[in-house]
């Protein structure tokens, strides 16, 4: 169990506030994550969904409330935050590998220089996650070669080689042609039921009904709606759910 | 259903020579025009050239060529300066196997010199050195085919600029001191270019980097420093380092003249490689360095294994073009009085016994400076395309 945290808690948040300019993107979001749980976090562009999630591994500093994660809280000490993203692994949207390395240095780098593994070891680790993700003959790759699914299946496996106890996943798959959504979702799937905790903002809702364990919906800067999925689905209690919903799900 | 259609060849009148001079030389009266009037501009820049070449002289530069290889460099200390050729001619034999493509065609291109000045009518003794460093070239050509760990080839290399130096200046263990006042010729070139290049960049990257710091204190210093530079000639930067830098030096104190104008260089060189860095950083996304920290990477190690690899990457042309502009500026310190390639020309000019022989001396090192500025240019595009793998 992690230090200080009660239950099997991993992430806490309470009250969490964020201005851009005077602009209140992040109104009072309270949020409790546990162990194993897999979250799709959902809503209209500019709720907030993204900020919020980027607050988890400090990527956007919040101004009020308190984040904590893995029983550690964020606060500006630098060596917290390096700790925090060092057990928060993090997939883009927009993939952002290092498109200088090899897919297999891509991977191996932040074991390598992070949790100061030897090479051997860093690599080893970096071509079975390759395998895991369904990519071990593209190692030697640049990232440029790659399609989108191959990049992004890349960025996962980069992810996880720092054997991080959460996975952030802030729209992996929006930047993919329709084909190779499919392929990134699948890896998502097979990393859900080994367990791992998962935060995903995503539109895919065939994912969320097979995957998620809750549903969270965001709008204005503030959760309006959670709950299992079954519950959202067939049975939203907010309006504006019912209306987002209704939009997406033609 | 649909067949694919047979390729067709092109017609026969688009192709061929006759095509090609028709398409590119005579397609109307205006190129014919121009054809004809490039033609005869050829034509009497040819008959000049085998004016000059037919008539020229070349005694000036073989009775002076020791003037234009080491300056003043004292006569019976001259061995050092061989010994400092030689070793880079063994590392590049080195690296020729150790590495291949680029440096295995300087090590052809260099060995071939070698050869083809051995051949030339000097006196026994240089030729059987121009010989003997071709031996040598093979004998780094072996060396490294049985060592061939690359990390020590490097560091050999990074090792030999310092032990150059310690040889070409003495002091220690019998060896006389030369002062750098007395260094000239294409081997001050030579000194001025590498320790210019070797130090401009570096500081440049730095100065590059402390102006996108969060810092002001660092950012101002780095933003005034690289202004204030660049709104400054070169010649002025020299001359405030020759002519007014001693000034502020406490008393007893000196700095040889060569190296105050090695340090104007790199001060003039590295705002300018600074922005042009700075133009390669800020082309990198912010994605790249949000990815970095995610992964729990330092704001350094993102620096260094991140960002400045690809930015650096991406200005490798502009860089080297800054350096070529340093190599022939460097004939701008024959003005503050360091006999360097170009200044030794100019007092070999002057000698009574070689009046009028201006012109052989100017091509002989334009021809020098072409060589190395070609070498250089030629080595970037090389490292471009090969560091180009996995381009975005």
């Amino acid at each position: 169990m992690a230090q200080g945290t009660p239950g099997d808690e991993i992430i806490i948040c309470r009250d969490v506030n964020k201005w851009f300019g005077s602009f209140h993107v992040l109104r009072g979001v309270d949020l409790t994550v546990k162990k194993g749980e897999v979250l799709v976090i959902f809503g209209p562009s500019g709720s907030g969904k993204s900020t919020f999630i980027r607050t988890i591994n400090r990527l956007e500093e919040h101004q009020r409330g308190t984040i904590i994660v893995d029983g550690i809280e964020l606060s500006n000490d630098i060596r917290n935050i390096e700790a925090i993203r060092s057990e928060v692994g993090m997939v883009f949207q927009s993939f952002n590998l290092f498109p200088h390395l090899s897919v297999l240095d891509n991977v191996s780098l932040a074991p390598m220089w992070v949790r100061k593994w030897p090479r051997d070891k860093a690599e080893q680790t970096a071509r079975e996650l390759l395998k895991r993700v369904g990519i071990p003959e593209q190692a030697d790759k640049y990232p440029g070669q790659l399609s989108g699914g191959q990049q992004q299946r890349v960025a996962i496996a980069r992810a996880l080689a720092m054997q991080p106890k959460i996975m952030l996943f802030d729209e992996p798959t929006s930047a993919l042609d329709p084909e190779m959504i499919k392929e990134v979702l699948d890896v998502m799937t097979q990393l859900a039921k080994s367990g791992m905790t998962m935060l995903c903002v995503t539109h895919e809702m065939g994912f969320a009904r097979g995957v998620a364990d809750r549903m969270v919906f965001f709008d204005n800067g503030q959760i309006i709606e959670q709950g299992k999925p079954n519950q959202i689905f067939d049975n939203p209690q907010h309006d504006r759910t019912k209306l987002f919903l209704s939009q997406i799900l033609h | 259903m649909a067949t694919v259609t047979d390729t067709i060849k092109p017609p026969r009148s688009s192709v061929g020579p006759t095509g090609w001079l028709r398409k590119n030389l005579f397609s109307s009266w205006l190129n014919s025009l121009l054809t004809i009037l490039a033609l005869w501009l050829i034509y009497n820049l040819m008959i000049g050239l085998w004016g000059f070449f037919s008539t020229a002289q070349w005694g000036v530069v073989t009775a002076n060529l020791r003037l234009f290889m080491a300056g003043r460099y004292p006569i019976e200390q001259i061995w050092r300066v061989e010994v400092c050729v030689s070793i880079l001619v063994f590392l590049l034999g080195a690296s020729w196997r150790a590495w291949g493509g680029i440096m295995g065609q300087m090590g052809m291109a260099v060995g071939g010199l070698l050869v083809l000045l051995a051949l030339l009518p000097f006196e026994t003794n240089s030729r059987l050195y121009l010989l003997g460093n071709v031996g040598l070239l093979a004998i780094g050509f072996g060396a490294a085919s049985l060592i061939r760990t690359r990390r020590l080839w490097t560091a050999l290399w990074l090792l030999s600029p310092f032990v150059m130096a310690a040889l070409l200046y003495g002091g220690f263990a019998d060896l006389p001191v030369v002062a750098t006042d007395l260094w000239g010729g294409l081997l001050l070139t030579f000194v001025f270019a590498v320790t210019g290049i070797a130090l401009s960049f570096p500081l440049g990257v730095l100065l590059a980097v402390g102006r996108q710091s969060s810092y002001p204190v660092i950012r101002w210093f780095c933003i005034l420093y690289i202004e204030l530079v660049r709104g400054v000639p070169l010649i002025t930067v020299l001359f405030a380092a020759t002519l007014l830098f001693p000034i502020f030096l406490p008393e007893g104190v000196t700095v040889e003249r060569v190296v105050r104008s090695i340090a104007g260089f790199v001060a003039f060189t590295a705002a300018y490689n600074a922005e042009i860095v700075r133009g390669g950083l800020q082309a990198i996304g912010r994605g790249q360095n949000e990815a970095a920290m995610a992964l729990g990477l330092n704001p350094l190690q993102t620096l260094w294994l991140i960002i400045l690899p690809q930015a650096i990457r991406s200005v490798i042309p502009a860089i080297v073009g800054q350096f070529v502009s340093l190599f022939k500026d460097t004939s701008l310190v024959a003005i503050v009085g360091a006999l360097e390639l170009a200044g030794i020309a100019n007092s070999v000019i002057q000698q009574q016994a070689f009046l009028g022989r201006q012109t052989e001396v100017i091509v002989f090192i334009a021809a020098i400076y072409f060589v190395g500025c070609y070498a250089m240019t030629y080595a970037s595009r090389r490292l471009e395309k090969r560091l180009g793998v996995g381009e975005r």
